[in-house]
């Protein structure tokens, strides 16, 4: 077995247990990288191979003095771009942040360089994260690891398809509509969006602020909590981050789930889902009982109204925060001699790409004079019946279980020319959004040999008891240890 | 309530976005197919039902106003990313004729 195959909890038990150091781990992912990721191209920057060295020997040195890490110390991992790193280039997959680089690092930056894990690139996405299939990145599309005429879904593509292809050990990625889920779901590894206001988002460059959350992508559930226990926690420097009460999410892997109350909700069983993407997650819900488990079907009536809410509220959103973007202080600006408004413009419509575009024009006509009523304050109404749903459900049921998208992975270039049907691909992952509930996709089995992701939604701030029901299903389902094969560079017909 | 490439136009203006005549047409054409999925919102009875702009109940978090980060060091790097400058300033062209 070589290294990079590891989860990053074994990766990280072998350096403490000195069988490994994080040198070789970190050799280990770059020999990966080098041989996969011209066919994955899930990185936009790989950062100089021989500073990332670095960085792995000084951890090395620090552990062999017994300084007190965290359990993470040592292990390699990927950021999504739109999260700030002081002096390298993060671009949002846009042309407009092309050469952008921060003064600054985000929060979950800094948390997890303090931890002493290894930053070892910048992971593509759908410009702006717009999109579920990262075919709106700017740069180049991310192959699916598990077939590579395939979509990684998105818009976290590059952060999920690393992690499936064993680039790297874990990735983070945000979530404003289901970014981090559904391409966990369509790549087969495990992916959360936390509660609202869990991580902070300072340093996250914003897309819709009352949705946004950033969240790990990992190989296993014990991963996932392993880096929650990092990136979680109050940062006064993000006004929406919640003062509580840090927990220890690896503290609820396994406990005992007997008594767990688990409510299905029957409209995400219904429209719009593959059949055999329905029958793999029931398939894994019939595991409940043996372990104690009571499912039963329950109605969340909204939900189809869900989906015309999220694109008012996210476009609307985005359209204020994208405004920033006008050539002057930092970033792409067109060439333009004479006019200040002409400047802007030009630069706004050369530095976006369409799917930006039909967003930014989207939430700005919502917003627009006379459309206010009709649009905007029809969604944010709509978005409290869907609270609604979920806090009616969760005072019986401790759980929600639904199919993470209605999907496998789809061909590349299928649904991108019709964005409606782009956005149907987030069908069941916008719910937990517009809630500010969190949730989680693992993956659950196969489909026509696609994983298929299976979501966990629980109560505000209730993550601990998600990770323990899932940490234990996860035993049951037999995924584990799955693995994609990656065609040799050789054989790539298709070079687009 | 359909939308007229008059009033996409109108938006762009809005948006500070200058789209070529084909972006113009192809976008109120995918306008149109995407705000009829939106009405489905139409169905629903929502006089009585309140807005929710935020899910969480936090309230007005303040902070002392202190100044922080105020070190040239980083001005300087703050100002290296601008398109254009002149002696500390962001350059711009004339608005004021």
């Amino acid at each position: 077995m070589e290294l990079y195959e590891m989860t990053a909890y074994e990766a990280a038990t072998a350096l403490q247990k000195k069988e490994v150091t994080s040198l070789d781990l970190t050799e280990s992912v770059l020999k990966r990288i080098s041989e996969v990721e011209d066919i994955i191209k899930g990185f936009i920057t790989v950062f100089d191979n021989e500073k990332v060295l670095l960085q792995a020997q000084n951890i090395d040195k620090l552990l062999a003095e017994g300084k007190e890490m965290s359990p993470l110390a040592g292990i390699p991992m990927a950021l999504k771009d739109n999260m700030c790193t002081r002096g390298v280039p993060t671009t949002c997959a846009s042309k407009i942040l092309k050469e952008y680089r921060p003064p600054y690092d985000a929060h979950v930056a800094e948390k997890l360089q303090e931890a002493g894990t290894i930053l070892v690139g910048k992971a593509n996405m759908d410009e702006f994260a717009m999109g579920s299939s990262t075919e709106n990145s700017s740069f180049y599309h991310t192959r699916n690891p598990w077939d590579i005429s395939r979509v990684p879904g998105g818009s976290s593509g590059g952060s999920a398809s690393l992690v499936a292809a064993d680039e790297i050990f874990f990735s983070l990625g945000s979530d404003t509509g289901g970014s981090v889920r559904q391409p966990a779901s369509l790549c087969g590894v495990v992916g959360l969006k936390p509660t609202y206001g869990l991580i902070s988002r300072y340093g996250l460059i914003a897309f819709a602020s009352s949705l946004d959350q950033i969240g790990p992508l990992t190989k296993d559930v014990r991963d996932c909590a392993l880096v929650l226990d990092i990136i979680a926690g109050n940062d006064p420097r993000d006004s929406t981050s919640v003062p509580r009460e840090k927990e220890k999410y690896a503290g609820y892997l396994g406990r005992e789930v007997r008594g767990f109350k688990i409510g299905l909700p029957r409209e995400y069983f219904e429209e719009g889902i593959e059949e055999p993407v329905r029958k793999v997650v029931m398939e894994a819900m019939a595991h409940c009982g043996q372990l104690g488990v009571e499912v039963e079907e329950v109605s969340m009536p909204n939900t189809l109204y869900a989906l015309p809410c999220y694109y008012l509220v996210a476009t609307a959103e985005a359209s204020s925060n994208l405004a920033r973007y006008d050539g002057i202080q930092y970033g792409f600006r067109a060439p333009e001699e004479d006019n200040l408004i002409a400047l802007y413009r030009k630069t706004r419509n050369q530095g976006f790409g369409p799917e930006v575009k039909r967003r930014i024009m989207l939430g700005t006509y919502a917003l627009s004079s006379g459309y206010y009523d009709a649009y905007y304050l029809k969604a944010l109404k709509v978005r409290t019946l869907i609270r609604q749903d979920f806090e009616r459900v969760f005072q019986d049921y401790d759980l929600i279980v639904t199919p993470t998208s209605p999907t496998t992975a789809f061909v590349r270039g299928e649904k991108i020319n019709n964005p409606l049907t782009m956005y149907l691909s987030d069908i069941f992952t916008i719910t937990a959004n517009l809630a500010g509930v969190p949730a989680i996709s693992i993956p659950c089995g196969l489909a026509g040999g696609l994983p298929v992701g299976l979501q966990v939604i629980g109560r505000p701030f209730d993550e601990g008891r998600m990770l323990q029901f899932c940490f234990t299903l996860e035993k049951l389902l037999g995924f584990k240890g799955l693995k994609p094969s990656i065609p040799a560079k050789g054989v790539l017909r298709d070079a687009s | 309530m359909n939308v007229s490439k008059k009033e996409v136009e109108h938006v762009t203006t809005l948006a500070r976005l200058a789209l070529t005549e084909e972006e113009k047409t192809l976008y109120t054409e995918q306008f149109n197919v995407i705000l009829e999925y939106i009405h489905r919102l139409n169905e629903l009875k929502l006089d009585d039902i309140e807005p929710t702009t935020h899910v969480q109940q936090l309230k007005n978090v303040l902070r002392e106003d202190q100044a922080r980060n105020s070190e040239k060091e980083l001005l300087k790097k703050v100002l290296e990313e601008a398109p254009d400058k002149e002696k500390g300033y962001f350059l711009v062209p004339p608005v004021i004729e």
